[in-house]
């Protein structure tokens, strides 16, 4: 079984990261979204340096949101998703390979961005730490409500909006939670674990609601 | 090992496509399945690999532990190929999906008349070599059930002539082949199933 899943993971990643595959798109939209900020607020590095962090929440948010509406549509064209049902692996564990499998070839990439952006925000080393910490624990989950929303919009053509008007409602938690422990770190009124804990547990929800859902949602659209 | 269909029936979009469908078959028994476009041959074939369920009826595997859809091979229309990647990479991918031993993957292209693709990316092949190594899939892994949609397609007259070697050889180690198809296809003493069509 284990091979099984591996093998898929295996397989998403080379193919994320070969030409066409789109796993550099997250960054360059990332590091556009952060870019443009300071143009529009003004050189203004106090005022920068406060937003920092929401900004690079939301610039990782909205990048994360990119392809995931590919994440079964294109093995659903293919004719690939169909053997996956046959494959001696239950759906829900298969569909988490995908989902890490992307996250990696996406996700992962924007963490590694996140503190290089944040220089370009004056942000202090403290909350740079605080910020990429943050988001190694949400962006995960970010890409596991987007399986769920992948998933029903299988079927669908172009559903690129679609996907993210799903998640985005469902992701609202992990950026108040996100950014809320950021500002704990720097202005130190409240401890950074008590909402850094709830990021945590918002995550493993999803991580655990991602793949189930997402298989329900398989079965559901083959009839 | 024993294949049992009992009194399926299909409906799609509110059509009956057939039903009271019964069947047997044992090892080494082969299935094809006839009828004009829009018959229900493929939903047939995807009900009993258990991608669509039934409106009524059911499939059962008698004398084995494994679920239905772990016993079957499925090729259908579509090569469920993986353009970006290597000829190699889409089987190799596919022989640890599925796993449970099989032919190795050179050995299995160089059979099938492709060996010397291995290293192509698959967006780059013809049909007809597609087809050819979505039917390499049967042999990368091994379950005794091949359910294979309108396998002739595309293949040449080589490809036709290699297919039914296989299916021989398949039914001679005791597998079970059902096939939908409008070509003749190469299958002695296969029983023969004709979906009438819409009522």
């Amino acid at each position: 079984m284990s091979a099984a899943l591996a093998a898929i993971l295996k397989r998403d990643l080379k193919l994320a990261l070969r030409a066409g595959g789109g796993a550099g798109i997250g960054v360059i939209f990332f590091l556009a979204v952060v870019v443009i900020v300071p143009f529009a607020v003004g050189p203004d590095l106090p005022l920068l340096k406060r937003i920092g962090a929401a900004v690079l929440w939301i610039g990782a948010l909205l990048a994360s949101l990119l392809g995931l509406e590919r994440i079964f549509a294109a093995d659903h064209e293919d004719g690939s998703l169909d053997l996956l049902f046959l494959a001696p692996v239950p759906l829900a564990l298969a569909a988490a390979a995908k989902a890490l499998a992307h996250w990696v070839a996406t996700g992962l990439p924007l963490v590694v961005m996140a503190p290089i952006l944040g220089l370009m925000l004056g942000i202090d080393a403290r909350s740079l730490v605080a910020v990429t910490a943050t988001l190694v624990v949400g962006t995960p989950a970010v890409t596991f409500i987007g399986l769920l929303a992948g998933a029903l919009a299988v079927t669908l053509p172009r559903s690129g909006l679609l996907v993210a008007v799903l998640v985005l409602p469902l992701a609202i938690p992990l950026l108040i939670f996100g950014v809320a422990a950021t500002d704990a770190a720097v202005t130190g009124e409240i401890p950074f674990g008590a909402p850094f804990r709830l990021l945590c547990a918002i995550s493993l929800f999803f991580f655990v609601l991602g793949p189930i859902a997402a298989a329900a949602a398989l079965r559901y659209a083959r009839e | 090992m024993r294949l049992l269909a009992e009194g399926l029936g299909s409906a799609r979009g509110g059509r009956t496509l057939f039903q009271g469908l019964s069947f047997a078959l044992g090892a080494g028994d082969s299935l094809v399945v006839v009828g004009p476009n829009g018959s229900g041959k493929t939903t047939l074939l995807r009900l009993i690999a258990g991608l669509l369920p039934p409106t009524a009826g059911r499939i059962i595997l008698a004398d084995s532990e494994d679920p239905v859809a772990e016993s079957v091979h499925f090729v259908g229309h579509l090569d469920a190929l993986k353009g970006a990647l290597t000829l190699g990479e889409n089987l190799a991918f596919y022989k640890s999906l599925f796993g449970g031993g099989g032919d190795a993957v050179d050995e299995t292209l160089g059979r099938m008349g492709i060996g010397t693709l291995a290293m192509l990316p698959a967006e780059v092949l013809s049909a007809g070599q597609r087809r050819r190594a979505a039917l390499a899939r049967l042999l990368v892994s091994h379950r005794p059930i091949w359910l294979l949609d309108e396998p002739a397609n595309a293949l040449d007259a080589d490809g036709q002539i290699l297919l039914a070697r296989l299916m021989q050889e398949h039914r001679g180690r005791g597998g079970i082949v059902i096939a939908a198809t409008h070509a003749r296809l190469d299958l002695p003493a296969a029983r023969e199933i004709s979906l009438a069509g819409a009522a």
